[in-house]
């Protein structure tokens, strides 16, 4: 063929670079989705210079399974991945419907359906999350309505795949058997993305960008307590990366909060910085207090 | 004969993809719409029945499409309008209706003359 395209300005005409560069200053970490969306998005742009040459194929099927564990940014992703799919001109409207198992499941017979059915119109030209998707399918009740709701998804998943886009999304283990259980949904969703958990350093540059968005920082002392304290929360049940963090950032404010009324006068500097004390008061260093107790008192 | 109510029903049937179009524009400007069906199009007839609920809340005209199918589907024989609702105070109405189906056969209606008191003559529309 003799027209050549440059697929560059097609790229960047899309905006789509802006959102994607985007995508890394503000994220930290999570490598392998990035290069996904990335993939993603070059799929599209060549797509759109094979159909300016006239060659049209098929629309490709771009519903998307998240997995990860708590806190990984799945969520943040998938609203990222409604405006990356609108520049694209993937879908139409590129606004994002956020439901889980209650939005669309019903109560009695005859309940479910209208209720997904809703869910999907006002989806349509957007994007559609479903948060936690494992619990639409709950073998241990074989009348569960969730059956219902989960073909009538696929219906529409097959058939109206111009009209929007699907994410699932949840922990991964629990996500693979409900794909088992399920293969014409996991036949259906093309793309699945794991959602690595964060390591320290990087829970540490979003710890940066959490504090600067509330207006304070941390002191050089702060955050090496902070480090220390990710590193032994991490060991501990229940860590959930990156919402962890944030908990744990919101009880150091209270107690900065604390402190500083306590201790009367303040300056503007230290109205906006979280010191170590702030952090090594947490419930999580008690262990490392107790281990070091036991070693002053020899017995 | 022709049934002509509503807006654009003296121009062609509109296409799925122009009704889209004006779905759109309707959501464009916040107005929710919703579908009604009936097999009686008389003009006197304001009460069509609603298919389902109207659709609030959505985003693209691609959602109302496949209800109208859906209606289509069920109600061949009926004719099927779109309405757009404006909720604005001061509005608080349909602003925008259109017949976006008819059946295959349209309903016939013929004017019938009546003598009344006097040399008094009323008309009325009757379904032939």
């Amino acid at each position: 063929m003799s027209d050549s395209i440059d697929l560059r300005a097609l790229l960047a005409e899309s905006g789509v670079g802006e959102v994607l560069d985007e995508l890394d200053r503000e994220l930290v970490g999570l490598a392998p989705v990035k290069t996904r969306l990335r993939e993603i998005a070059s799929l599209l742009v060549v797509d759109k210079a094979r159909a300016s040459l006239g060659v049209e194929g098929a629309k490709p099927s771009l519903h998307m399974c998240f997995t990860g564990n708590p806190g990984t940014g799945k969520t943040t992703v998938a609203t990222r991945m409604a405006t990356i799919l609108h520049r694209l001109g993937h879908v139409r409207r590129g606004h994002l419907v956020s439901v889980t198992r209650d939005d669309l499941v019903g109560q009695y017979i005859g309940h479910t359906a209208p209720k997904t059915k809703e869910v999907l119109k006002r989806a349509m030209g957007g994007v559609l999350f479903i948060d936690e998707a494992y619990y639409l399918y709950r073998p241990e009740n074989e009348r569960d309505y969730g059956q219902e709701a989960i073909e009538i998804l696929m219906q529409v998943m097959e058939n109206q795949r111009d009209d929007l886009v699907v994410i699932f999304a949840g922990y991964k283990s629990r996500m693979d058997t409900f794909f088992q259980s399920n293969p014409g949904l996991g036949s259906r969703v093309a793309h699945h993305i794991d959602f690595p958990d964060y390591a320290v350093p990087e829970l540490l540059a979003i710890a940066d960008t959490m504090v600067a968005g509330l207006g304070l920082h941390l002191s050089v002392d702060g955050r090496g307590a902070l480090e220390e304290y990710l590193r032994l929360r991490r060991q501990q049940p229940n860590f959930a990366n990156a919402r962890s963090l944030r908990n744990a950032l919101d009880r150091a404010r209270l107690r900065q909060a604390r402190r500083l009324l306590e201790a009367g006068r303040v300056d503007a500097d230290m109205l906006m910085t979280i010191e170590a004390a702030d952090i090594r008061a947490s419930r999580v260093f008690d262990a490392v207090r107790a281990q070091g107790a036991a070693e002053e008192t020899p017995c | 004969m022709r049934i002509t109510q509503g807006t654009f029903s003296f121009l062609p049937d509109l296409t799925d993809e122009q009704i889209g179009r004006q779905v759109d524009y309707a959501l464009q400007q916040g107005w929710a719409v919703s579908i009604e069906y009936t097999d009686d199009p008389h003009p006197r007839n304001t009460y069509w029945e609603m298919w389902g609920m109207p659709m609030f809340d959505l985003k693209d005209a691609a959602g109302l499409l496949t209800e109208l199918r859906e209606c289509r589907k069920t109600h061949a024989d009926c004719y099927i309008k779109v309405n757009a609702f404006d909720s604005t105070r001061g509005f608080e109405t349909m602003r925008l209706s259109f017949i976006a189906h008819r059946p295959p056969e349209e309903a016939r209606y013929r004017l019938r003359r009546e003598e009344s008191e006097g040399r008094l003559l009323r008309y009325t529309l009757e379904r032939a």
